[in-house]
């Protein structure tokens, strides 16, 4: 069964000041199977983050649908979907994660990853616990998790970010070149962490500048310029 | 599963003038003002929803209609016309600004509870801080001395005042304490809606640190639906879930937070986001 169909997706930006329309990415076409990895392909400006940032709703598409098939809502358009309905998808069904953090003053690591949880209502203690099994499983190394994360590398931050968005076990995860500003071997290790992600029939969309990296990763690829390949 | 929540607060059309008006205001505006007139427009059709548990975050240039609009539902401002409905006040079927003088007391002591910019609009600044709590909790029928303290202690520590320092006076206090007491006060009868107005404005920045954590942990622990007006988009993009942008005393543009501060639409809009990242 798809999880996400996008149809036509074209994302226009029309910038008042300079009286110009900067033309994104154009006529966008695909679907996601559940437990599928897709990846995005393309050169530098061709839309890749347009695309996952109009699927989170961080832009507004200019044109095309977008189907997500929700466990709470059934089947129901990204493009329409009042806010309402698109800030319960974002705490509880779509995980979205960047190489940029968005942290709150005076939380430590910890306490980040528990208020994913606790501003869905869960209770401290269990969040606790469960932020506690998030950190190790991205192996955040344990002397940094009651540390404010602002003073983070790019890798923990990322570490952070994983287990932020993860431990609310999202169905459907959009990752934009996550591991920018990652050494080779934190690469490999948040390529392990996918590919259990993926085990556990998590659907992802994920932009990564190395291709080698996807090579193995992704069940197929979407090239901006070409379309759907094969992984 | 359709969301049918309702909201805790529905305003529609609200619209606070300064001065008569004429046939002509409506196209002799310049800014929030009639040229031909010179009728002030502060908030002109204001209409929103603010959902149980959310962050409404309003952003604008000075003189927007911000604070105002924020007086207006705390009653410190009768409006022109327009009206509000709260889900707490006769399940929003009626129309807070026709409440008596009796039943506006009883909403904002108990329903609402208002943050000011200036902490001395919101504080009694010669009393001491327990007497500010234990006013608003006399307000709302309170009559026991020792459990009224007990609340003042809980309340103080929860915005991290030592309770050592409950019998001072606010005056006595630096601004960040200051806008903590306002907002321990505003607290007190556990209201469904906070407003507030700029708390964090004018802080250093650890102090401002404080106060965002302390809203943030408002936000998560207690549920309390929040209207907070802030210059700061960075307080802003932590802070709130939705966003609404005014100008000249309309909204103009309102969305999901992220929306509005990387794809925002209108020309003002843009103008503003660009300016400030
Ligand atoms: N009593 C009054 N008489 C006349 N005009 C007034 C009065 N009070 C407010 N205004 C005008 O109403 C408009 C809105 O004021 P308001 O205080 O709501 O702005 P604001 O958006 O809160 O601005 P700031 O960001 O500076 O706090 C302004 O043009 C102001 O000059
Ligand atoms: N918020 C925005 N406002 C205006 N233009 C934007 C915005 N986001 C992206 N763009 C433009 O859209 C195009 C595609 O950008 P992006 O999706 O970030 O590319 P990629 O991720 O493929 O490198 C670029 O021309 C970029 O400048
Ligand atoms: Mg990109
Ligand atoms: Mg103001
Ligand atoms: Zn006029």
């Amino acid at each position: 069964m798809s999880i996400l169909e996008i149809q036509h997706l074209t994302k226009n930006f029309f910038l008042h000041n300079a009286n110009r329309e900067v033309h994104s990415c154009k006529d966008v076409n695909f679907s996601l199977e559940e437990g599928e990895f897709l990846g995005i392909v393309g050169r530098s400006g061709a839309g890749k983050s347009t695309i996952l940032k109009c699927i989170h709703r961080t832009y507004l598409p200019t044109e095309g649908e977008m189907l997500y098939h929700s466990t709470a809502f059934g089947k129901i358009s990204l493009v329409s979907a009042s806010e309402r309905e698109i800030l319960y998808l974002r705490r509880s069904e779509i995980g979205y994660v960047s190489q940029f953090l968005n942290i709150m003053p005076r939380t430590t690591a910890k306490e980040h990853v528990m208020n994913a949880l606790t501003e869905i209502g869960c209770d401290k203690q269990r969040a606790e616990q469960q932020a506690k099994e998030m950190l190790s499983y991205f192996q955040l190394p344990e002397n940094l998790w009651d540390l404010y994360p602002n003073t983070f590398s790019g890798g923990e931050r990322l570490r952070l970010n994983l287990a932020h968005t993860m431990v609310k076990q999202p169905r459907l995860m959009l990752l934009d070149e996550p591991t920018a500003s990652l050494d080779d071997k934190s690469k490999l290790l948040v390529r392990d962490m996918l590919i259990r992600l993926k085990n556990e029939n998590t659907s992802i969309i994920g932009i990564f500048h190395d291709l080698n990296f996807m090579d193995g990763l992704c069940d197929r690829v979407y090239n901006i310029s070409e379309g759907v390949m094969e992984g | 599963m359709p969301i049918t929540e309702k909201p805790v607060l529905q305003v529609k059309h609200l619209t606070v003038r300064y001065g008569k008006g004429c046939p002509l205001c409506g196209e002799h505006l310049e800014k929030n003002r009639c040229t031909v007139c010179g009728t002030v427009w502060a908030a002109n059709d204001i209409s929103l929803e603010v959902y149980p548990g959310e962050v409404l975050g309003i952003v604008g240039e000075s003189g927007s209609g911000k604070s105002t609009m924020m007086q207006s539902l705390y009653f410190d401002l009768q409006p022109t016309s327009g009206e509000a409905f709260l889900s707490d006040y006769h399940e929003g079927t009626k129309n807070i600004w026709d409440a008596s003088a009796a039943e506006k007391r009883t909403i904002k002591n108990c329903i609402m509870g208002m943050v000011y910019q200036n902490p001395v609009m919101g504080l009694r600044m010669e009393y001491s801080a327990a007497s500010n709590i234990a006013e608003k909790l006399i307000a709302a029928g309170n009559r026991e001395a020792g459990a009224m303290t007990e609340r003042a202690k809980e309340l103080l520590s929860a915005v991290e005042i030592l309770t050592s320092r409950m019998g001072e006076a606010p005056k006595h206090f630096s601004g960040g304490m200051q806008q903590r007491v306002q907002i321990s006060k505003a607290l007190a009868n556990n209201p469904a809606i906070l407003l507030l107005d700029e708390v964090t404005t004018g802080l250093d920045l650890s102090v401002q640190a404080k106060v965002l954590d302390l809203i943030r942990r408002i936000k998560a622990e207690y549920g309390i639906s929040i209207l907070l007006v802030s210059h700061d988009h960075a307080v802003i993009r932590m802070l709130a879930d939705r966003t609404i942008v005014m100008l000249d005393g309309k909204i103009i543009e309102s969305g999901l937070t992220d929306q509005i501060l990387e794809d925002p639409q209108q020309a003002y809009t843009q103008q503003l986001v660009h300016s400030l990242l």
